[in-house]
């Protein structure tokens, strides 16, 4: 990332002052971002495929703000399946199909091959960002087009080939113009802590605070349209549910009900928001209908239920109880009796935070397998064949968030003594981390597919 | 007398309570700081049951031991366990009968968890364990209307790091005067 300097001589000579104005500002706001959060890579797959990325020929004048080409690179090379050309390897450097040889890549011992280039619309603030993608051993061009957008989305148009790259060879739809929603505590003395909701790219980039308190800020939850994020404020010292538009900033109190009002989740249709309140004595689950505000109460338990998440038909809600004396997983349909509840995990000291994967007989939870080991750690729970995959292996990992194409989860870990953001593709081949330069960072929300 | 006796024979159990805790090796992650705030405690109380010889001073005597006890207002909790310690329950006592004596007064109890566990169920048993010294006080004579419950979960650790020490300081409940 290039910071504010570069951008504004690269602007000067063509475009209004308002637009240089509010590129600038973007750019001073992505670089104090990258300060944040920034991805390595911690664990790669052992066969990636091979992929070179040519960076895109800039036909303006001037510097731009962002590098494209580098942008797929880090994309591809974060998710582990790729692998990308060094571009000092490369014997030419093409931006557009003309100027393919696929000879060049062959030798080089390429399977895929990304080309572009970055024209200044005529008589315009914007830019044209045209891409080619090639199939190098089939000598094909797989896909193809032109992206238009102003200087501050370049990095939207980056992800976004990144997404057309990875469709076209994995065959699963990509999530890198997808977001993430986390929490940030500083603590500024003893008593003292400062809370921020933050909002950025999926790899921790461009982000920004959509609520900043000195009282704690918890569970942040995505609308499915995400347009909107659910979250827990202590701001009037107890803890109430608001939602806030992303966009516009306006924000409303859901819940004022007595004790604990916490943990909302948006049910698959959006008309819903399922949540814990201990109005009646202990934690249960409720779901309230946004619409008409009805409040309709789902389990009745004296022990603690908590954490409640929707499968993907919206009929049923898992949860976590601690009933047994242990927390285990359970799940019961809306609208059943709680005689009707069923639990899913047996097998372990505690299994927590469970969510189903899209498949809905894969859920993902937090695990610690017995009284005597410690560890808490991200684990996959197939509810047919009882099988156990275990995804991570540091101590105290929390909050799995799925991407929106179910190939990674993000989850919030310790390192170094501080909470971190760590995510692990869904077979625990690939691990990347998010690492902050201060505060504890945690609680990772997954957007939905925003495009 | 029949009070001072019984005053003699509670503070030789909580003794006995704090020198079990502190003879204890084993499982210590969870009890060390706790015996040390509680042995503390039952010290203060101690000195002032040897010093109690004169019927006069008897009161004054049994106010220092209260206004002992309405300083301690950290309560520490074992890992995963919601009921105070045994040794907290004269000191509880102690404030369930201040709030009881005073309908005036308001506190406020914040539960709070050591960061081990998933933060929604740190939250829950943060209230549980408020909870039970909520109910501890209504069942000592203090009015529902006086005590506000709230859990802070893991939130706002009262020591950071990842060590059994700091996590027996964060298990805690906190009465806070309003």
């Amino acid at each position: 990332m290039i910071p504010c300097k570069p951008i504004i001589g690269g602007c000067k000579s063509c475009v209004s002052g308002r637009s240089l104005l509010l590129s600038c500002l973007f750019s001073l706001f992505a670089v104090s971002v990258q300060a944040e959060l920034s991805i390595q890579i911690t664990q790669g797959i052992d066969n990636p495929i091979p992929i070179a990325v040519v960076p895109f020929d800039w036909e303006g004048s001037g510097v731009l703000s962002e590098d494209i080409g580098q942008i797929v690179i880090n994309d591809l090379e974060q998710v582990g399946e790729f692998r990308t050309l060094s571009r000092t390897n490369m014997l030419s450097m093409p931006s557009e199909e003309r100027e393919v040889f696929y000879r060049d890549w062959r030798i080089l011992a390429q399977d895929y091959l990304l080309v572009g280039k970055i024209n200044r619309s005529q008589g315009s603030q914007l830019v044209q960002v045209q891409y080619e993608l090639f199939d190098i051993n089939r000598e094909l061009k797989l896909a193809g087009e032109v992206l238009t957008g102003s200087v501050a989305q370049l990095r939207d148009i980056g992800h976004e080939i990144s997404n057309v790259v990875f469709e076209q060879v994995t065959g699963v739809r990509g999530a890198f113009t997808s977001q993430i929603l986390y929490i940030v505590s500083d603590q500024l003395d003893a008593d003292t802590f400062n809370f921020r909701l933050e909002k950025a790219d999926y790899d921790g980039a461009r982000s920004q605070t959509l609520l900043e308190t000195r009282q704690p800020i918890m569970s942040p939850s995505w609308s499915p349209d995400g347009q909107d994020v659910a979250y827990v404020s202590f701001e009037t010292t107890l803890p109430r549910i608001y939602i806030q538009n992303i966009s516009t900033g306006l924000r409303r109190q859901i819940t004022n009900y007595p004790n604990i009002n916490s943990s909302p989740v948006w049910s698959p249709d959006g008309s819903k928001l399922a949540m814990v309140l201990s109005k009646d004595g202990s934690p249960d689950i409720y779901v309230q209908d946004l619409i008409s505000n009805q409040l309709m109460r789902i389990t009745d338990h004296p022990a603690i239920d908590t954490e409640p998440s929707w499968s993907a038909d919206g009929n049923s809600i898992v949860f976590m109880s601690d009933r047994t004396g242990q927390p285990q997983i359970y799940q019961i349909p809306i609208g059943a009796s709680s005689f009707n509840v069923e639990r899913l995990t047996y097998d372990c000291f505690q299994c927590m935070k469970a969510k189903f994967l899209p498949d809905g007989v894969n859920l993902v939870h937090v695990r610690r397998e017995t009284r005597q080991n410690p560890n808490y750690q991200i684990a996959i729970f197939n509810i047919d064949t009882l099988r156990v995959i275990t995804l991570t292996d540091t101590s105290l990992d929390e909050s799995p968030s799925v991407a929106p194409n179910g190939s990674m989860i993000m989850y919030a870990t310790k390192f170094n003594g501080r909470g971190v953001l760590d995510a692990v593709s869904i077979d625990g081949r690939v691990k990347f981390r998010l690492p902050s330069s201060q505060g504890d960072v945690r609680e990772p929300a997954w957007s939905p597919f925003l495009n | 007398m029949q009070r001072n006796q019984f005053i003699k024979v509670s503070l030789l159990v909580i003794s006995l309570f704090a020198l079990a805790a502190c003879s204890s090796t084993s499982e210590t992650d969870d009890s060390d700081t706790g015996s040390q705030a509680s042995s503390s405690g039952s010290g203060s109380g101690s000195s002032a049951s040897s010093s109690a010889g004169s019927s006069s001073g008897q009161l004054t005597q049994q106010e220092i031991r209260a206004q002992n006890a309405l300083r301690q207002t950290v309560f520490y909790f074992d890992f995963d366990v919601a009921e105070f310690k045994p040794q907290d329950r004269d000191t509880l006592t102690f404030h369930a009968r201040d709030l009881a004596a005073n309908s005036g007064k308001r506190v406020r109890l914040e539960g709070h968890a050591d960061e081990r566990g998933t933060r929604e169920y740190n939250l829950a048993l943060g209230e549980r364990r408020a909870n039970g010294i909520l109910n501890y006080f209504i069942v000592n004579g203090a009015s529902r209307s006086q005590i506000e419950v709230v859990s802070y979960g893991e939130e706002r650790p009262s020591q950071s790091g990842s060590t059994e020490q700091a996590y027996s300081r964060n298990r805690r409940v906190e009465v806070v005067a309003r």
